[in-house]
């Protein structure tokens, strides 16, 4: 019943899941933790009180975002390093549309989000444009853009938007996402309604990939370029589309940071790993939106309950990040688990 | 009578299906005996069970007479028995003996690989069976054919006395395939035996001694080579008479279609390949292509479609100019194309075959509408197509992957003839597919002609454009040579032609 066809693409990753968490707590038991208490701290810390809930939303919020803008590119052929570049960038230009101008909510708060998505559509561009033009890796490019994002907005917050100060003002209230009577009935935390933007652009990405020509044709051209070009199919433009479509998912993963958790920004010494975090994401999520969308919880509820990890078990945080890596271990060598449950219907027969 | 393998009623089944049912083949000593049957028949499965690879729910197999159970290829190697790949399993960058001897180097008594011991053995090993190959060579270095007798050696090398042949003319020119004829005589002259797993039914006529039929995963039979015929061996094959001789009227040709006019076109390298192309189809005829591979032929088709681009000369199609027009463009012109490597070209894989059916049309109407799609559209038609054509496939939603070289070849060619091109360019359009498919192939053309349609046939194989084509015109050095009626010419004639010889008198204009 279990191996029933229907669940098949559910079951390796529910299994990587199930495995990260028992060598996890294996991990615990031998570096002398306990790991009923600590995964029962990392329970609390994600879902005890409202409180916790709320922040675990919001966490999961821009996960949901720079998986799909990941996944995105993964269906069409295209491997995009670049959605923690792409994320800054967005951040940074929603933020400086809801500082620079006044209007009413109603189209301050969509245009500062546009803003988002359109510098995280150009961040993906470059590397889109070289691709299809000149055969440049997109990986390389990527990877590149990520500093080129992170220093030369650090540059622009200290001396255009600032001077020389570590974080922008506050966005005008026209242009925040966060919402009173979410955070009252979470006491306080930071959650925004941001959450039904990224369900709404997972929608989108099902809907484009599923349903539209677009989505055909950059399907088409991810697993078969020749094919695609023989049956008439623009593959450079594609390979551009796709980078474009891909960069603005994660553009606006930035500006809900930058509308919804902080309402600024400021000085980044480092990266924000959201895009990275994505990788994860949309590789534990098979591509797919809704499976990004429950691996983004997953992740979200994970990070978020490791807080609590430390003070009431004495379990270190890091030891989330292990979890997380074992999971993806285990998702990447499914060829093992797929082995291994072949071998278990076998002798169950 | 003495058998080396004996494979008695071996049934092996996968979910859904039963790949061999019942399925006896025995080889004697020192023959070459065929295992012959259509794309999908079972003929690798049985291979496979031999070799390990796969268990049998039933059945048994003896070497020498005496039962064993082979359950992993290293106990087939143990047993001599070897086998050779289609797809050749060779480290490109390793010269030969490298090759040959992976997995089980000789060792000096230092520890390091004797690469001199090897190398003598395998010169005399190919000098044995005159298989001329040289072990210091690299395999990046040397043709197919070359590469195929290291495959061979490789086995011979690892003790092999049964040496199983899986489709191995499928990637041989015609010289090489007879030189391979050569090399299987002189092995099992050496007493050697050999399975040779085939759906050509000429090899079989000129080489193997018996013949083992299977049909949809049964046993049919085995029948002695010299006792039987090719009409025989067809009709064992497919289960019905095969037509051979491609039945159709005289052509009756009318306005042009297409015109190539003084074409000159480069290849990747930048090299001129087709230099000065002239040659027109007409409507209602099939004009066939002969040449030898790299004569320019693929960069004379993919100027036509529009997949290369040409830097002299006009292509009118239906006196409309498309030279260097995009692919999407010269499609809705009215062009069908049946490209010649159908995994590169003709289907995405991994799309279903209702996918893979509006591969040029997704963005019309019906199966879209303002960029979305219609599935319920897209799936009727597919369902539609696969019923007409015979595609067999467990369903329009299974991918093309999963269906054999046969069948993908028949969604192509629904998909092709389905849009009703003026222009049907169909290159090598049966390749690698067995007898009863290559009639299909040929029927269906026959019928686009009938229909009014011009049908440009680009094909390596004599055979079939004489059979197929009503006027054959022979691409040489990238221009055409000569322009003949098929009725009117032969093998030899067309072979010279083909050669280079003769270009000066049998010029464009007969």
């Amino acid at each position: 019943m279990i191996f029933n066809k229907k669940f098949a693409p559910l079951l390796i990753p529910v299994i990587s899941v199930l495995l990260g968490l028992l060598v996890g707590g294996i991990i615990m038991l031998i570096s002398g933790y306990n790991p009923i208490a600590g995964y029962q701290a990392l329970w609390l810390g994600a879902f005890g009180d409202a409180f916790t809930i709320g922040e675990t939303i919001r966490r999961t919020t821009p996960l949901i975002l720079t998986g799909l803008a990941i996944a995105f590119a993964f269906r069409s052929g295209l491997f995009n390093i670049g959605a923690e570049g792409q994320v800054i960038v967005g951040w940074l230009a929603s933020v400086w549309v809801g500082i620079g101008i006044e209007a009413p909510m109603i189209i301050h708060l969509p245009l500062a989000i546009l803003a988002g998505m359109l510098a995280g559509a150009l961040w993906g561009l470059v590397p889109g444009l070289l691709k299809a033009t000149l055969g440049v890796h997109e990986v390389i490019v990527t990877i590149m853009m990520n500093y080129i994002a992170l220093y030369v907005s650090n540059e622009i917050i200290r001396s255009v938007l600032t001077d020389h100060a570590t974080k922008t003002e506050q966005i005008a209230s026209s242009a925040s996402l966060s919402a009173e009577w979410l955070q009252s009935l979470t006491m306080y935390s930071r959650v925004h309604y941001g959450i039904l933007i990224a369900i709404f652009a997972a929608a989108i990405m099902w809907f484009l990939i599923e349903r539209t020509t677009i989505g055909y044709e950059l399907k088409s051209v991810g697993y078969n370029q020749f094919a695609s070009r023989y049956a008439g199919m623009n593959v450079k433009k594609n390979i551009i589309l796709s980078m474009v479509i891909s960069g603005g998912f994660a553009g606006v993963a930035g500006a809900m940071e930058g509308l919804g958790t902080y309402g600024n920004i400021h000085l980044m010494s480092g990266f924000t790993n959201l895009g990275f975090d994505g990788i994860a994401v949309a590789l534990l999520g098979s591509n797919h939106a809704l499976g990004v969308v429950i691996a983004a919880f997953l992740f979200g509820s994970l990070k978020e309950g490791a807080g609590q990890m430390p003070t009431s078990a004495g379990v270190p945080i890091e030891l989330v990040d292990i979890i997380i890596a074992l999971i993806i271990f285990f998702v990447a060598s499914s060829y093992i688990i797929r082995l291994a449950i072949l071998r278990f219907k076998k002798e169950g027969k | 009578m003495e058998y080396v393998i004996e494979m008695l009623n071996i049934r092996k089944e996968f979910p859904g299906i039963v790949a061999n049912d019942n399925i006896t083949v025995q080889l004697k000593k020192g023959e070459i005996h065929a295992l012959l049957g259509e794309n999908g028949a079972g003929k690798s499965t049985l291979m496979n069970v031999l070799f390990g690879l796969y268990q049998p729910e039933q059945g048994e197999i003896r070497v020498n007479g005496k039962p064993v159970k082979i359950t992993n290829p290293n106990i087939a190697n143990d047993l001599g028995i070897g086998m050779v790949h289609q797809h050749f399993m060779l480290v490109e960058p390793f010269t030969v003996t490298q090759n040959i001897i992976l997995g089980s180097e000789p060792k000096t008594k230092f520890g390091t690989i004797n690469l001199k011991k090897a190398e003598k053995e395998i010169q005399e090993l190919s000098d044995r069976y005159g298989l001329k190959v040289d072990p210091t060579a690299k395999i990046r270095d040397i043709s197919v054919g070359m590469q195929q007798r290291v495959e061979i050696l490789k086995t011979l090398y690892r003790g092999a006395e049964v040496l199983i042949f899986d489709e191995p003319t499928a990637v041989l020119t015609p010289q090489e395939i007879t030189e391979l004829i050569e090399i299987m005589q002189s092995l099992v002259k050496e007493g050697k035996s050999i399975i040779l797993i085939t759906h050509k039914l000429k090899e079989i006529m000129e080489a193997c001694d018996r013949c083992t039929v299977i049909r949809k995963g049964k046993g049919i039979g085995t029948v002695d080579v010299k006792e039987t015929t090719v009409n025989e061996l067809a009709s064992l094959m497919v289960g019905r008479d095969v037509n051979f001789q491609v039945s159709k009227t005289p052509a009756e040709p009318k306005h042009e279609v297409l015109e190539v006019k003084d074409l000159y076109v480069k290849d990747s390298r930048k090299v001129d390949v087709v230099k000065g192309l002239d040659l027109k189809v007409r409507a209602g005829e099939i004009v066939g292509v002969a040449g030898i591979d790299g004569n320019g032929q693929t960069e004379l088709i993919e100027a036509i479609t529009g997949l290369t681009k040409s830097y002299r000369g006009n292509i009118l199609l239906n006196k409309k100019d498309i030279t260097n027009k995009t692919p999407r463009e010269v499609t809705e012109s009215g062009l069908g194309h049946i490209p010649q490597d159908r995994h590169k070209y003709g289907l995405v894989l991994d799309y279903t075959i209702g996918e893979n059916i509006v591969l040029q049309t997704y963005y019309q109407k019906p199966y879209s509408k303002n960029t979305i799609l219609n599935h319920d559209a897209i799936y009727k038609k597919a369902e539609e197509l696969i019923a007409m054509y015979d595609v067999r496939t467990p369903s329009a939603f299974t991918p093309a992957r999963a269906l054999s070289g046969g069948n993908q070849q028949k969604a192509i060619i629904a998909r092709e003839v389905e849009r009703s091109p003026e222009l049907l360019i169909a290159a090598q359009p049966t390749r690698g597919l067995d007898v009863g498919a290559i009639e299909f192939v040929h029927q269906k053309l026959v019928e686009e002609r009938d229909k009014g349609k011009a049908i440009l046939l680009v094909s390596f194989e004599l055979d079939e454009i004489l059979d197929v084509s009503d006027r054959i015109v022979v691409i040489y050095d990238g221009r055409i040579v000569a322009d003949l009626d098929a009725k009117e010419t032969n093998e030899r004639e067309l072979g010279l032609l083909m050669a280079g010889s003769g270009t000066d008198k049998a010029g464009v204009s007969k």
